[in-house]
């Protein structure tokens, strides 16, 4: 049956073109792949081949016409048999709306503007006795659990099997789990993170380490391309269970490439969830947590706080929710609201208020995305007042967002503009004083919160 | 074994059986003629986007299908619309998945450059060239971690061949000793860039020598050709002697996308291509040769046809996705 050749969109943001040369005239035979004519768009000069085989049985378009739209029919191919009447009737037949553009509609409704809730319930259980043990030791023993309870488990990354670990987190777990399920890699951060995610896509749920979460910018396309990425393009057919977990933020004078914080880079991705421990039974709880979830979770560790000692759950079920902040110190005067080693930093500066008369509210994260809103608005409409505590800059970093937070859901009950206290806005420093200098410090807390109750 | 010479006069493989010839000529068919009405859709503005069409590489993919077996894993860039029907992903979620409608491979959520299928063991579909040579690595470890025999299929270009993942994933699967078959598709242009302005290895198929990865330059225009390496590739990997490497000399008719103007290539070269090394021209020389009736070809045809028209139809009225679609599959209910 003769059909249509109609102007085709040559790209993606094409709407109309010149129909610079016929190749083929009325009477040639073509064949599918054949050039039968030159389209000049908005960027360049493209050739038309046919996509049917047949013969042209009229052109509709002549040489050098401007502005043809998209759709526009340019020519009859006439089928095998056919004579140019054909050609007549087709042309006659068209209906203008065939093969148009479809128009996809921007949704007006708020309500797919807007995330659904994500349903947090409190997790309020009592795990009863408690032991002290070092944030490293929890890591190790969350590891350890997971490994024994899920062969689909395995660690991989530099120095974690036979150096035990390059700050020992891995300990022991190539004896007790051998070196199928405890991998050494060679430095090449891009390729072992491109095949762990490989690996988690078949439902293997490996727990990737990075040296320092430094590093983890050399495998970073993997962390957000391909791991992050790959459940919603896949119409929810494909997860990727996996952690990546290493030791983030601040060290001791290793200067500007080993000292910084990522918080804000990964909590920034769709389709990651971002955990940043503080003490020994957030370390542990949650990164058992990240093992066990079906998406990949970055867990953020800190070098200084590994030889840290807190009291930690003995219960061998002993997991936390992801997802959840924890109170660590009730207060009515002021929300604190820390991660990571700056939890400490708050609970410091949150002593030296109570000496002043001044009762601070001392929030632990623990979980950075999802952001535990509920207990951040909560705490504000009580105490009136928010300081956000990271070791991060603050260009749109983690403090911005919980300031965010508050000024959109409590607006109404603050006192005073919520404040943040950041790392200071440049690259880490060696020298010792300068150092020091540069990252939070309680009494940085302390002044931001005076200047709240002052104003 | 019979050593019949191709259309072209080179003797390129042993003769595969009738039955064989025929599923190769019907498969490289369908891929074509679906890759040319997707060209046609996106003509009319049913596909957006960037669209990378398959075609004159078709012998690659067919050839090397013939050789997987259930439970084989394939990966590989974002022109991977052949990879998927050669799969056994159909057609029909294929185009749909092109125009972005409810009955895609992902509901429309991925496009032409991401589509999945766990049933059919096909891990995309990845628009960041070389990352499915990690990811495919990877497919290789869990095949070694779970103790089976199956083989990882990792396709990517002669582009891709240039960044450094590749060769960190070459090191990793050679270490390991992974069952991994890296076939590097040389369509001789990475986008409009020639490989001789790109690579200072004029060899790719040496590119794993360093790792001692075992290798071997193919014909990629002849499905005998690719058949039997691919056999000799797969051998290879089942038997856990690690991965292998093997260099496809193809070429692409079309423009790397849908918006290329070809400037980097002159017309003529396509045309002595197409011409002289058609991949399913060159089947159907050697299938008419050993007795094969002009009839099946006709047959084939109007096979292939009414499968690709289905699939248009259906890709044109499957709804778009439904507005709820935009916040599922962003993460799994733990």
């Amino acid at each position: 049956m003769a059909s249509l050749i109609l102007m085709p969109a040559l790209s993606p943001t094409m709407t109309e073109g010149t129909l610079a040369r016929w190749v083929k005239k009325a009477g040639d035979a073509v064949s599918a792949g054949d050039v039968i004519a030159e389209i000049e768009t908005d960027k360049a000069t493209m050739e038309v081949e046919a996509v049917d085989e047949g013969v042209i049985g009229k052109t509709l378009v002549d040489e050098g016409t401007q502005n043809i739209a998209v759709n526009t029919p340019i020519a009859v191919l006439l089928a095998e048999g056919e004579d140019a009447s054909a050609a007549d009737d087709v042309v006659r037949s068209s209906d203008p709306a065939v093969g148009a553009p479809v128009a996809i509609e921007t949704p007006s409704d708020p309500a797919i503007t807007e995330a659904p809730e994500v349903a947090q319930a409190e997790d309020d259980r009592d795990w009863g006795e408690t032991s002290e043990i070092t944030v490293r030791q929890a890591l190790r023993d969350a590891m350890a659990a997971e490994l024994r309870r899920d062969e689909d488990v395995f660690l991989i990354g530099e120095e974690v099997a036979q150096y035990q670990g390059a700050y020992k987190i891995s300990q022991g777990l190539l004896e007790e789990f051998g070196d199928k399920r405890v991998i050494d890699t060679p430095i090449t951060e891009h390729g072992f993170t491109g095949m762990a995610v490989g690996a988690a896509l078949t439902g293997l749920k490996p727990i990737v380490e990075f040296m320092t979460m430094n590093f983890s910018l050399q495998a970073v396309d993997h962390i957000i391309n391909s791991a992050a990425k790959t459940l919603y393009m896949s119409g929810g057919q494909m997860g990727c269970p996996i952690v990546f977990r290493g030791p983030n933020g601040a060290e001791a004078r290793v200067g500007a490439q080993h000292s910084q914080c990522f918080a804000s880079w990964y909590a920034h991705i769709p389709g990651l969830k971002v955990v940043a421990p503080w003490s020994a039974a957030d370390a542990k709880g949650l990164l058992r947590a990240a093992i066990r979830d079906p998406n990949p979770v970055i867990v953020l560790e800190n070098e200084i706080l590994y030889g840290q000692k807190f009291p930690c759950p003995v219960d061998e079920d002993f997991i936390l929710p992801i997802g959840r902040a924890k109170i660590e110190r009730e207060g009515t005067d002021v929300t604190l609201v820390a991660f990571s080693i700056m939890v400490g930093v708050a609970l410091e500066a949150a002593a030296i208020l109570a000496d002043e008369g001044i009762s601070a509210e001392v929030i632990n994260l623990r979980s950075i995305r999802p952001l535990d809103t509920e207990t951040i608005v909560r705490s504000v409409k009580k105490t009136n007042r928010i300081v956000s505590v990271e070791e991060g800059w603050p260009v749109a970093g983690i403090g911005a967002e919980i300031c965010t937070v508050a000024v959109e859901q409590a607006f109404d009950w603050l006192d005073a503009p919520p404040a943040r206290v950041c790392g200071l806005d440049l690259p880490m420093p060696y020298a010792a004083n300068l150092e020091k200098l540069a990252l939070p410090k309680p009494e940085w807390v302390v002044d931001a919160v005076r200047k709240q109750l002052r104003d | 074994m019979d050593e019949t010479p191709s259309a072209s006069g080179r003797s390129n493989g042993p003769a595969l059986s009738p039955e064989t010839m025929k599923r190769a000529y019907r498969d490289m068919l369908l891929v074509r003629r679906f890759e040319e009405k997707a060209g046609q859709l996106y003509g009319m503005g049913l596909i957006g986007g960037f669209c990378h069409l398959y075609i004159g590489q078709e012998a690659v993919v067919v050839g090397i299908g013939l050789n997987m077996k259930q439970g084989d894993k394939s990966i590989t860039s974002y022109r991977d619309h052949g990879q998927m029907l050669v799969a056994g992903m159909t057609p029909r979620g294929v185009m749909a998945e092109l125009t972005g409608r409810s009955g895609g491979y992902s509901h429309g959520k991925g496009g032409s450059m991401h589509m999945f299928s766990r049933e059919k063991e096909f891990y995309g579909g990845h628009g960041i060239v070389g990352a499915q040579v990690a990811l495919g690595t990877g497919l290789a470890f869990a095949n070694k971690y779970r103790g089976t025999d199956e083989v990882s299929i990792v396709y990517f270009g002669e582009g891709a061949s240039a960044q450094g993942q590749v060769y960190e994933s070459f090191n990793l699967a050679a270490l390991h000793k992974l069952p991994c078959i890296y076939v590097i598709e040389n369509n001789r242009y990475g986008m409009g860039t020639s490989i001789e302005r790109a690579s200072a290895s004029k060899d790719l198929s040496r590119n794993g020598e360093p790792w001692g990865i075992a290798s071997r330059k193919v014909d990629g225009m002849d499905i005998f050709a690719v058949h039997e390496a691919a056999q000799e590739a797969m051998e290879y990997c089942r038997s856990g002697k690690g991965p292998f490497l093997l260099e496809m000399e193809t070429y692409r008719y079309r423009g790397h996308s849908m918006s290329d103007p070809a400037k980097y290539r002159q017309r003529a070269e396509v045309e002595e291509m197409r011409r002289t090394r058609d991949p399913i021209e060159t089947l159907k020389a050697e299938m008419l040769r050993s007795g094969i009736e002009e009839s099946v070809f006709k047959d084939i045809e109007t096979d292939v046809k009414a499968i690709v028209a289905d699939a248009t139809e259906f890709a044109q009225t499957s709804p778009e996705p439904d507005v709820s679609e935009l916040w599922t599959d962003i993460l799994v209910e733990a």
